[in-house]
């Protein structure tokens, strides 16, 4: 394949491509899509609990950016020949998965601050290189992406300085969502290189432009002095600075807890499935009513304004 | 459970600012032309990204086939004349 093999040429829609290709590219698009709307629920538990009408319009309008971004992504992936209804069908039945980190559960207003900060921080290292992917509707739709999390980044961040400057309690509460999500935030990044079968040929297809352990420690050198700034400590006694390397050295994640999660036993695998299908299911007769409104007025208005 | 007839799909083309083109942004599916407005709205204009909307039938568009790429825009490969580069101007002749 010319185009994907030229790291200067984007691949669109109506191009020849190897079959590898197309199922890789749905499978990871598909899979992101699912992680933007299963990712909406633990935040979305704490928009009626939100300590101010600043941070629950903040956090309204974070959720549904998330929407959004499912949204852009579904799309993308339907530009490879594949219906929504069957991407949506592999997330109910469990063929597709979604990312690891949305089924930790949320238990203080600071999870949310820790998500924003952490989970989105990580999201952005993973999704910038993306804006260069080989192919076109899914490195515009990163793109898109990319702006609108850079305010989610920061809301989190926000919150967790917030309460961070508060009271010793409310300091607490974010040192205890950051030492819960801190390595679940770099197992996000996948597993280790040497585990990671499929990272050659995603890179030879352009689809990725780095790898995984590439990536978090990109993560980790930028989240540390962060950390500082919010004057709150990372739970890795491992950390510390290798002036050789020019990177901080960290601890390894738990990765047979990664494995754990992905196979469908984290804390939370099964409470956000079946959220999810349940939500899909009540919305049928919306959808139903919808096309039957559609099909009634198409019936009896056949012109339309031109446009302007 | 799940509801076979997919609602079509509609391609969205927002104008950023006034004086500026349609731009073609992505796509989304809406049982009818109102209701694609409606959520193109909510999906891709979420900034003020724009000032105005279209939607657009999918199955609307017509579009070249990329195999026959080459050969469809063949003819303007050897026009370089058409570009007002082609022509060499004397020295110190000036708006032309």
């Amino acid at each position: 394949m010319e185009p994907a093999t030229d790291r200067s040429a984007t691949v669109e829609p109506r191009d020849p491509m190897p079959d590898g290709y197309r199922r890789t590219l749905v499978r990871q698009i598909a899979q992101h899509a699912h992680s933007e709307i299963i990712g909406m629920q633990p935040e979305g538990e704490w928009i009626a609990r939100a300590p101010s009408l600043r941070r629950k319009a903040i956090l309204m309008a974070k959720v549904q950016d998330e929407a959004g971004h499912g949204l852009y992504l579904y799309a993308a992936a339907e530009t490879l020949g594949t219906p929504r209804e069957e991407l949506l069908d592999a997330l109910h039945t469990g063929r597709q998965k979604y990312s690891s980190i949305f089924n930790y559960p949320t238990l203080t207003w600071a999870d949310v601050g820790a998500i924003g900060w952490l989970v989105d921080g990580a999201a952005i290292v993973n999704q910038v290189p993306l804006c260069r992917c080989s192919y076109g509707p899914y490195a515009r739709a990163m793109v898109r992406i990319c702006k609108e999390e850079s305010f989610h980044q920061r809301q989190g961040f926000e919150i967790l300085h917030t309460l961070s400057h508060g009271t010793p309690a409310q300091k607490a509460m974010a040192q205890d969502a950051v030492d819960r999500f801190w390595w679940p935030s770099l197992m996000m990044f996948g597993p280790p290189d040497a585990d990671s079968p499929n990272t050659v040929q995603s890179m030879a297809w352009g689809i990725k432009r780095f790898t995984n352990d590439e990536l978090r420690q990109r993560f980790v050198d930028i989240a540390v002095p962060q950390a500082e700034a919010l004057g709150l400590t990372l739970p890795d006694p491992e950390l510390r600075w290798n002036e050789e390397r020019g990177h901080w050295d960290f601890g390894t994640p738990d990765f047979a807890e990664l494995a754990e999660v992905v196979a469908g036993r984290g804390p939370c695998n099964a409470q956000r499935l079946a959220h999810r299908v349940r939500a899909h299911e009540d919305g049928a007769w919306v959808r139903e009513a919808a096309a039957a409104y559609a099909a009634k007025r198409a019936a009896r208005t056949p012109t339309r304004e031109p446009a302007a | 459970m799940t509801t076979r007839a997919e609602w079509p799909l509609w391609e969205v083309f927002v104008r950023a600012r006034r004086g500026m083109a349609h731009v073609h942004v992505g796509s989304l599916h809406a049982p009818d032309a109102e209701m694609a407005l409606r959520n193109a709205r909510d999906v891709y204009t979420r900034r003020q990204e724009g000032v105005s909307l279209w939607v657009v039938p999918a199955t609307a568009v017509v579009a070249s086939t990329p195999d026959l790429q080459g050969a469809f825009f063949e003819p303007a490969a050897d026009k370089d004349y058409r570009h007002p580069t082609h022509y060499s101007v004397p020295e110190g002749v000036d708006h032309l």
